[in-house]
């Protein structure tokens, strides 16, 4: 460990002098004497005069404040209370999330009357309670401000009867001309029923499915290679052998909560049962599951069908024949040499677009006796369900005036789709246009007449994003809008007369054979009749002929390529007014509010002339937020954006992520503000534009791009160098299957070699410290972080921020390392940055390890933060005087302070405006409206300016779970309480509770991994109560070099 | 404590007995509290309701015995099997038998049974038209200020004689004298003014900040005059029938008019004993109970309701800063403190007014002092969420220690109340 070298950033990989600059100035604002003013004193920075004269101005205002009488304050009960609802005590309603065909299980958290907080819902066997970043962001898209709040026409507003009677008129006068109902995946068989009657009721009408990022290549070969439209459940609990070609299916791909729960049953590993399952990821550019993968190989964008062909001809027997690199040829053979071994337990999945390479991917499986075994065709995921081809049509068929009215629901193709003037352009060839949509986007502001639609937490449905796992959607909350559910306008437009709540009510009463059980389904949220077992599908070899001629005439790429990428954050981009969204960092390259085009290092050097194995490029790259802008060119579409260099990249190819750059028809900020959010503004580049149509599907690789430098830069906000060890990366700890296999007992020694002259395991706690041991009588809470289950997705970060009102900072205050996250997910890159395959990713939640021996604590001149005899680390706000003592002291650098005042909570406005710390983004002041403060939890102070903050171990949550258990006379259980990262993870990779008892899920984990378990930084004694349980990979090496001999390594650890 | 010197440290730990040790007993006033908590539904002190009125009680039946008290109050059913007088009152009362309370602790009853005492002796004393006779407190101050002055100026007096007496002797040995410095200007006189000046400017501007949104007393007028004597008082209705928050949560909230209702819709007037002001003007009953009926939307006429009503804008009186997490579940159900122990006699209240300061040194004083309900000995009595607190169970085994307070399981932690 100690001679495997872990690095953050590349000025750290060279251990550049400005890096050693840059950690040792940890805040790098400086109070000035004299203010620098040059005759603008609104602009100039604060000085220390001029902090005197606030402070004396305060003190004068607290006084004459203080002589003034305390204001009244009200307390208004109901009139009539309902009876289910108690002012301060939290209701929980089981509903779904819904973004297109995705749907997740959910529980919403409802205080008094708003939904503030998102939990997976446990009931759901499907998803089992695991949620996304996007789905415990979505509560805050339900307080957008950018929200259409009433039905329009030609631009104005209209009462609902006027525009249902305007709707009905202008749909009856069409005469001849079709009426086609364009919206995302439907997966909700009740929905669906409402469509089928609406089609019914105009006659030669239809429904079009459209999903922005699209499977219907996958779709396509499914029904060349088994007969069926559709796609399979993928059980990759069930594979030995995992191969993935560029498919991000632990973040982005079809469904990354199932697949992440599935993938990492296989990846906990103990000494009784030392097997892993093998991950091997072919891919372009880094992706998150990429990052995961056990062993790594990059090519091409274009190459993509060639090592489809080539492991096709490999796992039949043939030789590896039409790949050029060397490395990638023995890859493909040792993979289908494991494939092979692995018969009936190995599964590969793809994620081109590109039906023929599918099929070759079909018969792979096919081959490798998947079909029934880890492809599972009892069960067919629903979640994309859009053809490519049929969209295309429509478009073809409202160009050439054969629409007569189009109504979109829930899709944005004026924005997401590839030829987005064409589809605008067509659109005004239609008579009637009707947006059915949740704000004033891009296409919406197109149609003639416009119907907002509800929030899903306002509304009432269902959702079957699997076949036979049901999920319900009961509304949460009335709605705060003069809004409508699309269901129900599309009744009221088919002549009929009943609600959709009655409809739905009505249509599960009758499907489920009562009222009573339609009441119980509601309340659990789920409807569930998958059957049990796995089945096969009848495989038509004849297909695949075809398809490998299709993809070796395929045209070859150029001298570079582009592929495009969805992340785990952004998705499609329709939550982009989405501040939490905005501000989650990527996974690999930790920037947030842009997206950007990823380059490799040998692309850096040879193009952009920043060699990063220079100490002074490296420098101007890493500790400059300036990064080059370059501009990339494909046919006849072109646009800038930053580059950034990122290892592990295929050295000829760029990646853009999807989903960025909205922007309203106007073209305008002002305008995109109202119309799209204000959060979106400047936020990337549309990268959509790209994607092409090859006839039957749109494709997401562009095999020939130009790319030129612009010669300026553009400032990228990333936040992975914002907080430095100071060298002391051995807090992962990483080891090989192999070493694991030969000694279970590796970390465990290594740390019982480092913690002997200080009492060795047993003792370290007394003998390390003159301080001494405190009894923790009652409740000790801990956590335990697995490594190996851990994928970066981010999930945990979001539901934090929810949960405990953690601020949203924006672009700028990110660009000057004044991120609040209070859990970070951070990313060690090792092995060589020149050789894509070598590079291995670590991610690692870091968050307050809750130090029994805390370092911050005993240096608080004022006693801010302190221990709780439960374990807690407190940090108490109402006595911060914000000497920021506490974060230099934290060896961990997890204490985040409030340099302005970002949530709206000070008396003084100017703390916002024209703070000392410069002017805040747009985005941060709309997290301050009435409306988006709505989302805030009542429980936890909303922090002011000037305090410090930090992970507080969900107190508020802790706290309501014992007061449970003493309300109901018992003894406290892991049930009563969590935390909120905890929670949302979907593949379980944190567990939090009592370890005083010994039967809590976080003892048992502890008592069972003892052999991978660890401190951070364990030797500076800090006796953190957060453990690590360190990863452990299924390949030759984890890191830069093969652990040899535990003593050896020590001797470096101790020179460190 | 670097300071070891025996003495000091005796005083200042008799200082600390003294000072607490009364605090440490069950007063009537609790006693009050527990009854109209357990007894006040069936029982009233001279009235008989449900079961008997209770003034003079002891003197009656086998009461005089408290043991005997003791066993009846914890398992009624049980004493009646062998004892005639309950038998009897049984019959009398409808055969209706008093609940059980086996939780009151012995220590509750006598504190109970004391402010029946006290009640019942009060009650013919009290003068009519509710005037309450404030008693003459023995305040000394006034008279420990007069005193200071009278010594001031004697001092003052004193000083100058002294000064004019030196200079006489002086003049007379032909010592140079200077020139005589007026009071007014004189250093001495000037720097000890500041100086007092100070302390006192000092001691105010201190104690104002520390009071800076505290208002204990506050007393505001509320939009109806809703007496708390007549509701929990004299009517005995008890807290959680309309403040049922505070059993379930943080808040104990203010009931809904539709609570209010539930008795309203057939007392529509009100026919007690007068009600007055603070300002000493008198209160019409019957139009207050008519302006609930407005917010309420209720017709008394057609006995309907007519209209939506509206909310009623009472003035909040209890209010913690924002940065303070209380919950009154906690104290009520966890705890099992009294309503009365932060609220004052409420039942005694017309207008209601705060009792205490509310301030963080009140909380923590009730944490230090407090204990909790901690599993005895035999596992069975008191909360089981205590019983994973194994040190303490230890201790208490070998006798280390007699009680669990709520700091002793951390309540004077700060993120107990403040995240």
């Amino acid at each position: 460990m100690a001679n495997k070298k872990y690095w953050q950033s590349f000025s750290e990989f060279n251990e550049s002098e400005a890096f050693e600059k840059l950690s040792a100035d940890e805040f790098k604002e400086e109070l000035t004497v004299e203010p620098q003013t040059n005759g603008d004193v609104e602009s100039s920075g604060p000085s220390r005069r001029d902090f005197l004269k606030y402070l004396g101005f305060s003190t004068a205002a607290a006084a004459i404040a203080a002589s003034c009488e305390i204001p009244i304050k009200k307390a208004i009960p109901f009139v009539n209370k309902p009876q289910d609802i108690t002012p301060g005590v939290a209701d929980y309603y089981a509903t779904t999330y819904v973004a297109g065909g995705d749907a997740i299980p959910i529980v919403a958290k409802v205080r008094d009357g708003r939904p503030i907080k998102i939990e997976g819902n446990l009931l759901s066997s499907y998803s089992e309670g695991g949620t996304t970043a996007k789905v415990q962001a979505s509560v805050l898209d339900l307080y957008d401000t950018s929200r259409q709040r009433f039905p329009m026409a030609d631009g104005s507003a209209i009462a609902w009867e006027q525009l249902d009677q305007k709707v009905a008129e202008a749909l009856g006068g069409l005469g001849s001309a079709p009426v086609v109902l364009l919206t995302g995946t439907v997966n909700s068989p009740s929905s669906r029923a409402v469509i089928q009657e609406f089609i019914a009721r105009y006659p030669g009408g239809r429904h079009v499915q459209y999903d922005a990022i699209s499977y219907s290549g996958l779709i396509a070969a499914n029904e060349a290679s088994y007969g069926k439209k559709a796609i399979p459940r993928y059980r990759f609990d069930k594979a030995s052998v995992i191969v993935s070609l560029g498919a991000d299916f632990l973040g982005t791909w079809l469904d990354p909560v199932r697949f992440q729960r599935d993938y990492s049953s296989n990846r906990r590993i103990t000494p009784a049962n030392p097997t892993l399952s093998k991950h091997y990821q072919f891919e372009s550019a880094l992706s998150m599951t990429g990052a995961n993968a056990d062993e790594r190989f990059t090519h091409r964008p274009s190459e993509t069908g060639a090592v489809a062909i080539a492991l096709l001809n490999a796992v039949n027997g043939g030789a590896v024949t039409g790949i050029a690199s060397e490395k990638l040829k023995n890859g493909i053979e040792k993979v289908a040499a494991d494939l092979k071994a692995a018969n009936g337990s190995s599964l590969v999945v793809c994620n081109s677009n590109n039906p023929h390479i599918q099929v070759i991917v079909n018969a792979i499986n096919e081959a490798i006796g998947a079909n029934g075994k880890t492809v599972d065709w009892s069960t067919l995921l629903q979640t994309k369900q859009g053809l490519d081809s049929e969209f295309a049509s429509l478009v073809s068929d409202m160009e050439a005036g054969r629409v007569g009215a189009l109504i979109v629901n829930d899709v944005n193709p004026a924005y997401d789709y590839h030829d987005a003037k064409r589809f605008a352009e067509a659109l005004k060839k239609c008579k009637v246009s009707i947006a059915l949509s949740y704000k004033l986007d891009e296409t919406a502001d197109l149609c003639k007449y416009s119907a907002p639609v509800h929030h899903f937490l306002e509304s009432w449905g269902d959702a079957e994003p699997v076949s036979g796992y049901t999920s319900m959607i009961q509304p949460t909350i009335a709605p705060l809008f003069s809004t409508r559910q699309y269901q129900d306008s599309l009744l009221k437009w088919s002549g009929s007369a009943t609600s959709y709540e009655t409809y739905f009510r009505d249509f599960w009463t009758k499907k489920l054979g009562g009222y009573e059980t339609y009441a119980k389904a509601l309340q659990e949220g789920v409807v569930e009749t998958a059957p049990a077992g796995l089945s096969t599908a009848i495989f038509n070899a004849a297909a695949t002929g075809a398809a490998v001629s299709a993809v070796e005439g395929l045209p070859k790429g150029g001298a570079i390529e582009l592929a495009l990428y969805e992340n785990v954050a952004m998705g499609d981009g329709r939550q982009a007014n989405n501040p939490w969204l905005q501000e989650l960092p990527d996974p690999i390259t930790k920037a947030v509010w842009d997206n950007y085009a990823i380059v490799s290092p040998k692309y850096g050097k040879e193009v952009l002339g920043i060699d990063l194995s220079r100490q002074r490029d490296a420098d101007n790259y890493e500790v400059h937020p300036d990064k080059p802008v370059v501009s990339i060119k494909a046919g006849d579409k072109e646009i800038s954006l930053p580059a950034l260099i990122i290892p592990g990249m295929n050295d000829d190819t760029i990646a853009i992520a999807l989903g960025y750059g909205r922007r309203s028809a106007s073209n305008d900020d002002e305008d995109t503000a109202k119309k799209i959010g204000r959060a979106v503004v400047g936020a990337g580049k549309n990268a959509f534009v790209f994607a092409w149509f090859n006839g039957t599907t749109v494709e997401r690789a562009v095999a020939d791009v130009a790319v030129s430098k612009t010669g300026q830069t553009y400032k990228v906000a990333q936040n992975q160098t914002h907080n430095s060890y100071e060298g002391r990366t051995n807090v992962v700890k990483e080891l090989t299957l192999e070493e694991f296999k030969a000694n279970p007992n590796t970390i465990l020694d290594e740390r019982a070699h480092e913690l002997k002259p200080w009492g060795g395991l047993e003792n370290f706690e007394e003998e390390g410290s003159p301080y001494p041991v405190y009894d923790h009588p009652g409740p000790k809470w801990g956590m335990s972080i697995d490594l190996n289950s851990c994928f970066g997705c981010g999930a945990c970060v979001v539901a934090c921020s929810a949960e405990n009102n953690v601020p949203v900072v924006g672009k700028n205050e990110v660009l000057r390392f004044h991120d609040m996250h209070w859990l970070r997910i951070d990313r060690y890159f090792s092995g060589n940055p020149n050789d894509p395959e070598s590079i291995q990713t670590v991610f690692q939640p870091m968050l307050c390890q809750h130090c029994d021996n805390a370092p911050c604590e005993n240096v608080c001149p004022v006693a801010a933060t302190s221990h709780s005899s439960e374990g807690i680390n407190q940090m108490i706000y109402n006595r911060c005087i914000g000497t920021r003592y506490c974060a230099n002291n934290c060896p961990y650098k997890v204490r985040r302070f409030n340099w302005a005042d970002y949530t709206g909570a000070d008396s003084f406005k100017s703390n916002q405006q024209i703070s000392g710390v410069g002017a805040l983004n747009d985005a941060v002041l709309m997290m301050n409206d009435e409306l988006t403060r709505m989302v805030l939890n009542p429980d936890v102070t909303v922090r002011s300016r000037g305090v410090m903050e930090k992970c507080s171990f969900c107190i508020q949550r802790q706290q309501e779970g014992k007061l449970r258990a003493k309300k109901e006379n018992r003894p406290l259980a892991d049930s009563d309480s969590s935390v909120a990262c905890a929670t949302a993870c979907p593949a379980d990779a944190i567990i939090f509770g009592n370890v005083n008892d010994k039967s809590s899920m976080v003892s048992k984990v502890r008592a069972e991994n003892k052999n991978r378990l660890y401190y951070a930084l364990e030797q500076i004694h800090t006796l953190p109560n957060v453990n690590y349980l360190a990863k452990v990979r299924n390949s030759a090496t984890a890191g830069d070099i093969v652990r040899k001999d535990v003593n050896a390594s020590h001797s470096a650890t101790e020179s460190h | 404590m670097i300071d070891q010197r025996p003495g000091v440290k005796a005083l200042i730990s008799l200082f600390f007995i003294l000072l607490f040790s009364s605090a440490s007993t069950l007063l009537a006033q609790d006693g009050g509290a527990i009854f109209q908590q357990n007894c006040a539904a069936c029982h009233s002190i001279n009235k008989d309701l449900t079961g008997p009125k209770l003034a003079g009680f002891e003197d009656r039946g086998p009461w005089s015995d408290r043991k005997k008290l003791y066993e009846w109050i914890h398992n009624p059913a049980k004493f009646m099997q062998t004892d005639p007088y309950t038998q009897q009152l049984k019959t009398q009362f409808g055969n209706a038998m008093m609940t059980g309370f086996p939780q009151l602790s012995e220590a509750e009853i006598d504190a109970m049974v004391d402010y029946i005492n006290k009640a019942a002796a009060a009650i013919p004393a009290a003068p009519a038209g509710g005037q309450v006779v404030v008693k003459e407190s023995s305040d000394n101050s006034i008279l420990y200020g007069v005193l200071t002055l009278i010594l001031a100026v004697v001092a003052l007096i004193m000083l100058q004689v002294n000064s004019n007496l030196k200079k006489l002797a002086d003049d007379k040995e032909g010592v140079r004298s200077q020139e005589p410095v007026p009071f007014y200007r004189n250093k001495a006189y000037i720097a000890m003014l500041t100086l007092i000046l100070f302390v006192i400017g000092g001691y105010y501007i201190v104690k104002g900040a520390i009071g800076l949104g505290r208002s204990q007393n506050y007393q505001p007028e509320q939009p109806i005059f809703y007496s708390h004597k007549v509701h929990a008082g004299n009517n005995q209705i008890s807290c959680l029938y309309c403040h049922g928050g505070a059993e379930n949560g943080k808040h104990a909230n203010i009931p809904s008019a539709n609570t209010c209702m539930n008795c309203h819709m057939t007392i529509s007037e009100y026919t007690g004993e007068k009600l007055f002001r603070e300002d000493g003007t008198e209160v019409d009953g019957t139009a207050e109970i008519h302006k609930l009926y407005e917010h309420a939307g209720w017709d008394p006429a057609t006995r309907s309701y007519t209209g939506p009503g509206k909310p009623i804008e009472w003035v909040q009186i209890h209010s913690l800063p924002d940065h303070v997490y209380f919950n009154h579940s906690q104290h009520v159900v966890a705890g099992q403190v009294q309503c009365q122990t932060c609220h004052g006699n409420i039942q005694e209240m017309d207008e209601v007014h705060q009792f205490a300061d509310l301030s963080m040194g009140w909380c923590i004083n009730c944490h230090r002092e407090s204990k909790v309900n901690f599993v005895d000995a035999s596992g069975e009595k008191g909360n089981q969420f205590y019983s994973i607190y194994e040190k303490f169970h230890d201790e208490i085994k070998s006798g280390k220690r007699d009680s669990v307070t709520v700091s002793d399981i951390g309540g004077l932690e700060c993120q107990k109340c403040h995240y």
